[in-house]
């Protein structure tokens, strides 16, 4: 049976979220972007406002100033976007569980089971679109298609606010004449080779030989022929556990040099707190716990392991953290700077596969006194409650841990090719 | 720029059936606003305040007024 698929792409993310959340900034140009008192920042998201007259991802702040003079800066919170796309994630469920995040602000949805009584993918993609604009005051651009890489190009074709609808009759009117580089993985370099053979639309793409493909880009080259003919067989991943990003850290700069492993911790304290707090807001937990040590004469390493169970648990993050300190540093040097970072995140309901040896009671006890611990700090402030050992020093308990994301989409392979490319012949 | 977000203190209940139902409003100065009805409650965002969440039709003295419980759990009204 035809699948049907949709890809949901909310417009323009962070700068939405803002605009929502300023409505006296309506009809003027914002821009989302990094520290606008570092002199370095970069744009993250414009509003279209900011876009209509240049802003563009990725430019430098005062290159966007350039161009577009009256531009309000805002600081990423990140925080808060992941709310909103959680809430997006819920609207998306009432579809379908073959739900699969793309980034923080886009999802595959196949929704192939409830057409059946809840109208075709055109259908369900209006009632999605104007829930999201009513119940989250943002736009998304959706497309539908019956495959997943159609369902992208389709949410890209038009917007912002639109739906596109891929079908077999119209795909060689819409996505043919599209440039090959519109497609997932043509990147430049393989742009460039498909250039030399004259190859330029997706439709050339899809009319080329596979064998000439294959022998000129290997593997690669028959998925994208595939793509481009609308055979990719990859399915939406049932919405697994993985979360839209992929870590959440928090470095600082220490208020004076650690000397010893007890100022060590008293920092690795603070840092993981504040990332498992983080966790815990927006339901995930972690598998990978990560440190980053930088020493007074700059010179800097991270090291990563695994960890038994995925947690959420501030002390099990730091003693993680700690562990891989002590294995790697030698005190060589007094350290100036320290990061923990949570990565290799998944939802926080994720069914657990219990360990026999470790007890889940007393896990269980920790991440409700964690919580609890939450509850009062919101209620009361961050410094209400502390640890015994922030009391031994003052000043190096008090140090603000930074936050610092990484957001970036996992890839279309990350669960091996499934596109059905071995099936050809 | 005159303020359309207004944050206020609410009593609420916990119903046995686990719903969120706010009684009474507090505003800043004190005054207090039995709600005697709430008429709606759905998800939905406020474009005039600016923020999202649940928002309850409450009936006030006789008016409909929006009540939004937001995604960060925090309660505010839109500004008249
Ligand atoms: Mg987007």
């Amino acid at each position: 049976m035809e699948r049907t698929i949709l890809h949901s792409d909310c417009n323009a993310f962070y700068a939405s979220v803002e605009m929502l959340h300023r409505p006296e900034m309506k009809g003027k140009p914002l821009a989302v972007g990094g520290d606008p008192e570092a002199r370095h920042g970069i744009v993250l998201t414009a509003n279209y406002p900011a876009k209509r007259l240049g802003v563009k991802t990725g430019m430098a702040l005062w290159q966007a100033k350039q161009v577009c003079p009256d531009i309000v800066f805002v600081p990423p919170r990140m925080d808060l976007y992941l709310r909103f796309s959680r809430l997006a994630h819920e609207i998306y469920a009432d579809y379908t569980d073959l739900q699969e995040p793309f980034g923080v602000d886009e999802s595959w949805l196949d929704v192939t089971d409830s057409t059946s009584y809840k109208g075709d993918g055109l259908k369900i993609a209006e009632e999605i679109s104007r829930r999201i604009k009513f119940e989250l005051g943002i736009t998304v651009s959706i497309g539908v298609s019956w495959n997943k890489i159609f369902a992208k190009l389709g949410s890209d074709y038009k917007k912002p606010d639109a739906i596109t609808v891929i079908n077999k009759e119209n795909y060689k009117n819409i996505v043919w004449s599209l440039p090959v580089s519109d497609l997932l993985y043509v990147g430049r370099a393989t742009e460039k080779k498909l250039k030399l053979w004259g190859i330029h639309t997706i439709g050339e793409l899809a009319q080329a030989d596979p064998s000439l493909l294959q022998r000129q880009l290997g593997k690669m080259g028959l998925i994208l022929h595939l793509f481009a003919n609308g055979d990719d067989q990859t399915p939406v991943s049932k919405e697994d556990y993985r979360a839209p990003i992929k870590s959440i850290g928090n470095s600082t700069t220490t208020p004076r040099d650690l000397v010893n492993d007890e100022d060590v911790r008293i920092i690795v304290y603070v840092l993981a707190e504040s990332v498992a707090t983080r966790l815990r807001e927006n339901n995930f937990k972690c598998r990978v716990v990560e440190i980053s040590v930088r020493d007074n004469e700059l010179s800097s390493y991270s090291k990563q392991r695994k960890i038994e169970l995925p947690t959420d648990i501030t002390s099990e993050i730091a003693e993680a953290a700690m562990e891989l300190f002590h294995q790697s540093y030698h005190w060589n040097k007094p350290i100036r700077s320290i990061g923990v970072r949570a990565c290799d995140l998944v939802d926080a309901l994720i069914p657990v596969q219990l360990n026999l040896f470790i007890s889940e009671e007393r896990r269980q006890r920790l991440h409700q006194m964690d919580l609890a611990v939450d509850q009062i700090r919101k209620r009361f402030g961050f410094s209400s409650v502390q640890r015994g050992l922030m009391y031994q020093d003052k000043l190096l308990s008090a140090v603000n841990a930074k936050e610092d994301h990484t957001v970036h989409p996992h890839g279309y392979f990350e669960n091996g090719n499934r596109t059905g490319v071995e099936y050809l012949g | 720029m005159d303020k359309a977000k207004i944050y206020v203190k609410v009593e609420a209940e916990f119903t046995t059936d686990g719903t969120l139902r706010p009684q009474c409003i507090i505003w800043e100065d004190g005054r207090r606003f039995e709600i005697d009805k709430i008429t709606d409650c759905r998800r939905a965002a406020s474009l005039k305040a600016g923020g999202a969440g649940l928002r309850y039709t409450c009936m006030i003295s006789g008016s409909p007024h929006y009540l939004f419980y937001e995604e960060n759990y925090k309660w505010f009204v839109e500004d008249k």
